[in-house]
C-alpha cells in the first residue's frame, strides 16, 4: 500500500472514476471487490475439494494407486514454476509502487512467461494421460502396479475424473490470468501506472496469488497421496 | 402534487439525458441497468408463466390429453428453470436493488458500474442459451438436474441449459459483489450502519448468500456438463460415483437460493410498512439482524430436501432442528412488521395491499415449511403437491408480492409518473384472490397424496385441480394488469413530485426521476432510518400547500 496522504488534490487525477470521492475510496473498493471475488472462488473450488475428500475416504486404494502414476518430477517442476511466478508478481507490485516502469514491464512479462511454461507442461502431462488410457470414458484402462492389489476400474476413473476436473479448472484460471496480465503489461508499457495509481496491478496480483495457492493445494492432494516405496 | 407539473418537462434526468439504443445497451448508469433488467425479467416472467398455464391446462382433466408425458416433463422443467434462475432470483435485487442501493446510501453509482453492466450481459447470454436449449429439444430433468438422470439418461439439451445457468450465475455473483462493496465503501457521510434502511440490510444479507452459494451450483453444473460431454464419472453410480453428493452440492446453493428470493422482498416490506403506517419500524436491530440470521442459518438446512433420499437418521434430525431454527428470524420479521402497524396511521394504498398480501402468504408458506421440516410429516408429503403449494406460497406469495409492492411504491421515482391507484388496488386484490385459489387447493391435493410432476391423476382429484387451474387464470389477469397500466402511465400518468408518499429515505430526497448522478450534491445524513415521527404527516403537507 502506498501511503499517499492527500485525497484533496485528486480532482484531476487520471484514473479516478466519477462516482468515487477520492483515490483512496476507489482503491479500497477495488481491493475489497477482488477479495470478495476470491471468496467466491474458494467456494467454487470448494465443491471439487469436497468431492475429492469424500471419494478419497471411500476409495483410498485407487486414489493412492492413481496418484502414483502421476509424473512427480513434472508436477514438482510446475510447482516451482508457479512459485517463481508469484515472486515476480509480488516484485512487480513493488515496482509499480516505486514507479519503475521498465522493471515493472519486465517482471510482468516474466510472470506471463512462467504462466505459459506452466500451461505447456500441463498440456504435456494431459497428453501422457491419453496415451496411458487414463482419461475417463470408454477407452479407460488402469493397470495396477502389482497383480496382488486389484484396483476397481470405476473407482480409478473417479480419481482421474477429479484429476482432470481440478487441474482443468485450475488451468482455465491460469489462462484467464495470463489474459489479465497481458492487458496489465500493455497498460504498464503505455505508462498508465504511477506510484499514486496502480490498483490494477495490485488486484490482478491478488488473483494470480490465489490461483497459485490453489495449485499449492492441488499438488500434494493429487501427486503425493501415497509415495512410500511399495514392493 | 400538482405543483410539480410546471418544472418537470425541461429538467434533465437519467431517462431523457440520452436517447437511442446505444445509450441503453452501453450504459453504466445503475438506474438504466435496472430498467434493462426490468424489461428482460418481465420477458422471462411471461415465458415462465406461459409454461405454468400450459401445466395447469393439462391438469384440468385427469387424463393426459393436452400434451404427452414427455412434453409435460419439459413444461414443468422449463417453467422451473425460467422462473427460478431468470425471474425470482434476479427480480428484486437486479431491478429494485440496482435502482435503489446507490440512491438509498447517497452514492452516485454502484462501486463497479461496468461490472454492473457486465452482469446484465451475463444474464442475457445465459438466457439466450437456455431459451435456445428449450426451442431445440427442450429440457426434462426438472429444474433440479438430479443425477444420474441428467448425466446418463436424459435425451434433452442438458449441456446447453446447464451452461446457460452457469453463465447466468455470474450475473448474481457480480451483482452481489457490487452491492457489498458499495454498501461498505460508498455510504454518504453520516449514514452509519445503524442508520441504514432495512432494504439495504436485506440486500447485504442477500449478496452474502449470492456470493457464497452461487459458485457452488456453478461448479456442480460444470461437473454435470463435464460428465455428460466428456464422460467424467464424479456422480456416476456405475463407477462408484454418488448421486447423493450431487444432491448435497445442489441444495447447498438451491436452498439458500430461496433466501436470495425472499430476503430482498422482506426489505421492500420493511420500507413500505413503515411509510404507510407513518411509524418507525418496530425493533430496527432485530429486523436487521434477522436478515443476517436468515442468511447464516439458511446455509445449514439444505439437507431437509433429502430426508427420504437415504440419509443417516442422525443427520436428518440435525437438519430438521436447524430448519426449525431458521423460522425464528423469519418470525421475528413478521411480528415486527405487525407491531409496526400497531397504533400506526395505516393507509391502504396499493403497495401496502401487497405488503398485507406478503405477510399473510409468507406466514402460510413459512408455517407449512415447518410441517416439511418435521421428519414424520415430510415422509408423508415428500414430492407431493403439498411441497409445490408450500414453495409457491414462499416464492410467489412472498417474493412476487414484495416485488410488485416495491414496483408500485418506487414507480413514481423510477418513471416520474403516478400509476392509476384504483387499478393498482384492483390488481392487488385480483392477485391475492387468484393466488390463493391457485395454490391453496394444492395443499389439500398434496396431503391427499397427489404426487408432483405427473401429467395425469386419479379422477377423485379433479375438483381441486379445476379450482387450481381456474385460480391460475385469475392470477394471470392480476399479473397482466400492472404491466398494462405501468406502460400506460409512462405516457399518460400524472406527473409525480419528488416524494409522492411523503416517505423517509434518501431516495425520496432527489428528484423524480433522479438525475444521472443521483444527487446534485452529496447528502449528509443526520437522522435515523424511518424517522416518521419527525416528518409531517401527508395531511399536514397538504394544508401547507
Amino acid at each position: 500500500m502506498s501511503n499517499s496522504p492527500a485525497p484533496l488534490v485528486l480532482e484531476h487525477t487520471p484514473g479516478l472514476q466519477h462516482h468515487f470521492a477520492d483515490m483512496e475510496q476507489q482503491r479500497n473498493a477495488s481491493s475489497l471487490g477482488m477479495w470478495i471475488f476470491l471468496g467466491t472462488e474458494i467456494m467454487f473450488f470448494g465443491g471439487m475439494f469436497l468431492a475429492y475428500l469424500v471419494y478419497r475416504m471411500w476409495y483410498f486404494n485407487e486414489f493412492a494407486a492413481g496418484s502414483r502414476t502421476l509424473n512427480l518430477l513434472v508436477g514438482a517442476v510446475n510447482t516451482a514454476v508457479l512459485i517463481c511466478s508469484s515472486l515476480t508478481v509480488a516484485l512487480s507490485v513493488r515496482a509499480a509502487q516505486l514507479g519503475k516502469r521498465t522493471l515493472l514491464v519486465t517482471l510482468l512479462a516474466l510472470t506471463i512467461l512462467f504462466g505459459l511454461v506452466f500451461l505447456g507442461v500441463k498440456a504435456y502431462e494431459w497428453d501422457e494421460k491419453f496415451t496411458e488410457h487414463h482419461v475417463p470414458g470408454y477407452s479407460f484402462h488402469f493397470q495396477p502396479e502389482s497383480p496382488e492389489k486389484p484396483v476397481d476400474q470405476g473407482h480409478a476413473q473417479i480419481f482421474f475424473s477429479l484429476y482432470f476436473a481440478m487441474t482443468g479448472m485450475h488451468a482455465l484460471h491460469m489462462i484467464i490470468g495470463v489474459g489479465i496480465f497481458s492487458v496489465i503489461t500493455w497498460m504498464a508499457w503505455r505508462g498508465r501506472f504511477t506510484p499514486e495509481y496502480h490498483t490494477p496491478v495490485e488486484i490482478a496480483g491478488l488473483y494470480w496469488h490465489f490461483v497459485d495457492i490453489v495449485w499449492i493445494y492441488l499438488f500434494p492432494l493429487l501427486y503425493l497421496i501415497d509415495r512410500r516405496p511399495h514392493g | 402534487m400538482a405543483t410539480a407539473v410546471s418544472i418537470a418537462p425541461e429538467r434533465e434526468h437519467y431517462l431523457n439525458k440520452e436517447y437511442g439504443i446505444r445509450s441503453w445497451l452501453l450504459t453504466t448508469d445503475h438506474k438504466r441497468i435496472a430498467l434493462l433488467y426490468l424489461v428482460s425479467i418481465t420477458f422471462f416472467f411471461f415465458i415462465g408463466g406461459f409454461f405454468a398455464l400450459l401445466i395447469r391446462l393439462e391438469l384440468l382433466t385427469p387424463a393426459g390429453d393436452l400434451v404427452q408425458a414427455d412434453t409435460y416433463n419439459k413444461l414443468f422443467t422449463m417453467h422451473g428453470v425460467i422462473m427460478v434462475f431468470f425471474f425470482l432470483i434476479p427480480a428484486v435485487p437486479a431491478v429494485l436493488g440496482n435502482f435503489l442501493v446507490p440512491l438509498m446510501i447517497g452514492a452516485r453509482d454502484l462501486a463497479f458500474p461496468k461490472i454492473n453492466l457486465l452482469s446484465w450481459y451475463c444474464y442475457i447470454a445465459g438466457g439466450i442459451l437456455v431459451l435456445h436449449a428449450m426451442l431445440t429439444g427442450g429440457l426434462d430433468t426438472g429444474w433440479t438436474f438430479y443425477t444420474p438422470f441428467s448425466t446418463a439418461f436424459s435425451n434433452t439439451a442438458v449441456v446447453e441449459a446447464g451452461l446457460g445457468i452457469f453463465i447466468n450465475g455470474f450475473s448474481s455473483i457480480l451483482t452481489g459483489l457490487n452491492f457489498i462493496v458499495t454498501i461498505h465503501r460508498m455510504r454518504a457521510p453520516g449514514l452509519t450502519w445503524s442508520r441504514l434502511p432495512l432494504f439495504l440490510w436485506s440486500h447485504y444479507a442477500t449478496s452474502v448468500i449470492m456470493l457464497l452459494g452461487t459458485p457452488v451450483i456453478a461448479i456442480t453444473l460444470v461437473l454435470v456438463v463435464l460428465e455428460r460431454a466428456f464422460h467424467l464419472g464424479i456422480f456416476d453410480p456405475t463407477r462408484g460415483g454418488d448421486p447423493l453428493l450431487f444432491q448435497h452440492l445442489f441444495w447447498f446453493y438451491s436452498h439458500p437460493a430461496v433466501y436470495i428470493m425472499i430476503l430482498p422482498s422482506m426489505g421492500v416490506v420493511s420500507e413500505i410498512v413503515t411509510c404507510f403506517s407513518r411509524k418507525r419500524i418496530f425493533g430496527y436491530y432485530f429486523v436487521a439482524m434477522a436478515s443476517i440470521g436468515i442468511a447464516v442459518i439458511g446455509f445449514f438446512v439444505w439437507a431437509h430436501h433429502m430426508f427420504v433420499a437415504g440419509m443417516s437418521l442422525y443427520a436428518a434430525l440435525i437438519f430438521s432442528i436447524l430448519s426449525y431454527l431458521v423460522a425464528v428470524p423469519s418470525a421475528i420479521k413478521v411480528f415486527n412488521w405487525t407491531a409496526t402497524l400497531y397504533k400506526g396511521s395505516v393507509s391502504f394504498s396499493t403497495p401496502m395491499l401487497y405488503v398485507f398480501g406478503f405477510i399473510g402468504l409468507f406466514t402460510m408458506g413459512g408455517l407449512t415449511g415447518l410441517f416439511l421440516a418435521a421428519l414424520g410429516i415430510d415422509v408423508h408429503v415428500t414430492d407431493t403437491y403439498f411441497v409445490v403449494a408450500h414453495f409457491h406460497y414462499i416464492m410467489v406469495g412472498g417474493t412476487v408480492m414484495g416485488y410488485l409492492g416495491g414496483m408500485h411504491y418506487w414507480w413514481p421515482k423510477i418513471s416520474g409518473r403516478l400509476y392509476p391507484e384504483a387499478w393498482g388496488r384492483l390488481a392487488a386484490l385480483i392477485v391475492f384472490l387468484g393466488f390463493n385459489l391457485t395454490f391453496f387447493p394444492q395443499f389439500i391435493l398434496g396431503y391427499l397424496g397427489m404426487p408432483r410432476r405427473y401429467w395425469q391423476y386419479p379422477p377423485e382429484f379433479q375438483v381441486l385441480n379445476v379450482l387450481s387451474t381456474a385460480g391460475s387464470t385469475i392470477l394471470a389477469v392480476g399479473y397482466l394488469l400492472p404491466m398494462v397500466y405501468f406502460l400506460w402511465s409512462m405516457r399518460y400518468g400524472e406527473l409525480a413530485d419528488d416524494n409522492p408518499w411523503d416517505a423517509a429515505g434518501l431516495e425520496w430526497k432527489t428528484s423524480s426521476p433522479p438525475p444521472t448522478f443521483n444527487f446534485d450534491e452529496t447528502p449528509v445524513v443526520t437522522w435515523e432510518a424511518y424517522n416518521y415521527d419527525e416528518l409531517p404527516t401527508p395531511q399536514e403537507v397538504h394544508v401547507e400547500q
